[in-house]
This record gives structure tokens, sequence and C-alpha cells, in this order.
């Protein structure tokens, strides 16, 4: 029987344009479900769920919270999610990310947790200048901020407490790393490290986000690289990840990881097929 | 195909081989529109979802 996969997503970009082509490259059935027009009813039985939207799905929603309530949802229902709902409410919120990376004994910076502005500064304090502030939830490096001195911390700081977001006045601040201008991102797959590149900060700009206008080089991968993204694949549930190291001074440490991940910048200097590779392992996954 | 923004009248090409769900910007004003699919030649453009706090990858 010929394997079909569920794409659920609420914008369709390079990444699932290629996974798309690559389902349909490969012979398998492709069903494509835009999240923003699903009314899930709760009510219904598993084999209708499944009739109606599939047995394996691939959540590749923009949007954390829709993809998340979705996987669950699906999963409830029975069927495979891929990343599971579990997996992306870990990779989708800093916060549980970095408790996760540091039980599963991943390296990563140290970080310290508020849940007011005024214990925020206190914080940026006992971890010292710099130090970075970020949000938990949302990623491309939107509101991560470098608080350079207690000043700017304390602007900063106040400027978040003046913010109405859903997660605004829970506070992340992490040790800074001193780095080159540039991390690592690695695509980790199943448990294998399927390839890594270098990202730069662009001119004018620390963060590397790709996003941000950081450039992208090939990385010869490692063996310390190998097994450092692998642990922090497995610390978060595993599946289809974007693993993001820094080059510390006491060596790599692994600051992200996205469940969601994007490969555009990966696939033009990448030797592997990222898109194919995803399709591999959804066939695996149906397999099993 | 090209289609018409309807905020600057500029004239958005989308390629043949778009899907559903992806965006295209006006070249003019730079709105985001996502394309909708509603037939094998047909097009339809809805004004894109505005970037949300959660989103990301």
């Amino acid at each position: 029987m010929t394997i079909e996969i569920s794409l659920v997503y609420d914008r369709i970009r390079w990444e699932e344009k290629a996974i798309s082509k690559a389902i349909e490259n490969r012979g398998l059935l492709l069903r494509r479900i835009d999240a923003k027009e699903l009314v899930l009813d709760s009510s219904k039985g598993d084999q209708e769920v499944e009739r109606d939207l599939g047995s394996l799905v691939l959540q590749r929603c923009v949007s954390y919270f829709r993809g998340l309530h979705i996987a669950s949802f699906l999963e409830a229902k029975g069927s495979k999610v891929i990343n599971s709902s579990e997996v992306s409410r870990i990779c989708g919120n800093k916060f549980l990310t970095t408790l996760f990376l540091e039980k599963g004994g991943s390296p990563t910076p140290k970080t310290l947790f508020t849940f007011s502005g005024a214990a925020a500064k206190n914080a940026a304090d006992v971890l010292g200048y710099p130090s970075v502030l970020k949000p938990i939830v949302g990623s491309w490096g939107r509101g991560v901020a470098r608080l350079n001195d207690k000043e700017s911390a304390s602007a900063l700081i106040e400027m978040r407490e003046d913010t109405n977001g859903l997660y605004s006045q829970i506070y992340y601040i992490q040790k800074h790393i001193p780095r080159p201008p540039r991390d690592i991102r690695t695509i980790v797959i199943g448990d294998e490290l399927i390839c890594a590149n270098y990202r730069y900060s662009p001119e004018g700009e620390w963060r590397t986000n790709v996003a941000k206008g950081g450039r992208i080089e090939y990385y010869e991968i490692t063996s310390e690289l190998e097994n450092l993204v692998l642990i922090a694949s497995e610390a978060v549930g595993g599946g289809i990840l974007g693993v993001d190291a820094m080059e510390g001074p006491e060596g790599l440490v692994v600051h992200e990881v996205n469940s969601n991940v994007e490969f555009r910048g990966a696939s033009q200097v990448s030797n592997v097929d990222i898109a194919v590779k995803i399709v591999d392992y959804l066939v695996q996954e149906a397999k099993r | 195909m090209d289609k018409k923004c309807s905020d600057c009248d500029g004239t958005i090409v989308v390629p043949d081989d778009s899907l559903s769900g992806e965006i295209v910007a006006c070249p003019d004003c730079g709105l985001e529109y996502e394309v909708a699919k509603t037939g094998s030649n047909s097009v339809e453009l809805k004004p894109a979802e505005a970037v949300g706090e959660d989103w990301g990858e």
C-alpha cells in the first residue's frame, strides 16, 4: 500500500515546497492541509480523524501554538505526528529547551529565569555583563537582545515590562558566550546528523540568524559536533530538528533546538538533499 | 499568472508552480499575499497573515 503523508502547514515556505516535491517524486501520496482552514471536532472517533486528516502527519506550522495544538489533537486521535507535540512543546519554548538540554547532559549556556522585571534586573547583575535576554517563544532572532551593561539591561527589561505578550513577563537571561562572529546550524534527522553549516553575523549585527541576513558557509562535520548535537536531539525527544551550537572558550555548547527547522540556507552549502532525507525518515516512521 | 495588488495596483507575478499557502509580495509596495489555488488554472490572492509572536522555526 502506498504511504500517504499529510503535510499540515499555515504558510508554504521554501522548505514545505521542497518537502512536497520530495514526497511526490518518491511516489508517495501527499495530502496538504491548511491549518488555518481546519475545524477539529473533539467528538470524532480515531478512524474518522484518520480518514479526514491521515495517519502520518508532518506538522510544519510556522505558528508554534497552532502547530502544537493541532499535533496534540491528532495524537489524541491516534495519528502519528512528526515532530511530536511533546518535541514541539519543548523546542518552541526556550525555557523548556534549556531545562531538557541540561537534563539530557547537553552542554548549554547557563540561564537564569525570573518572573518579574525587578528580579530580572537582579539576575542580570548576578550573571554579569554582557548577557543575553531572549523571549522564550519566537524565533529568527526577534527580541533577542544583548545586555551589555547594567544601564542597558535596566532599559531593555523595563521595555519588556511594558509589553503584553503572552510570555513577556517570563524573563530568560543567558550567559553570553564569547564566540567568533558565527554559530553552527546542524540538521539532525532521527539519530543522524545530516549536515552542518556556519552562520556568520552580517555586518553591524551580532546575531547570526539567516533571517537577520546571516551568511552561510559549509562546515565539515567533526565527531565532537556529532556527539554534541545527537545528545541534544535525544534530550528534547528527537525527530527532524535544527540544533544550533556555538564555539565557546570551553568547547561547543548548544543554545537552541528548532523543531520546525528551516533549511533553505543549509541547502545552499550542503551536499545532501535535506528534503529527501526528511521523506526517508517519514517513510521509516510510517513502517514502524 | 499576473494579479493586481489591492493596495497599490502593482502587478504581482504568481509563478506557475506556486502552491496554495505560498506567499507572494507586491514588488511595488511590498504587501504580502497568500496564494489560494481555486483550480488548475486559476489563482486567487488573499492578504497574508501578519507575523505572530509565536512564529518561527
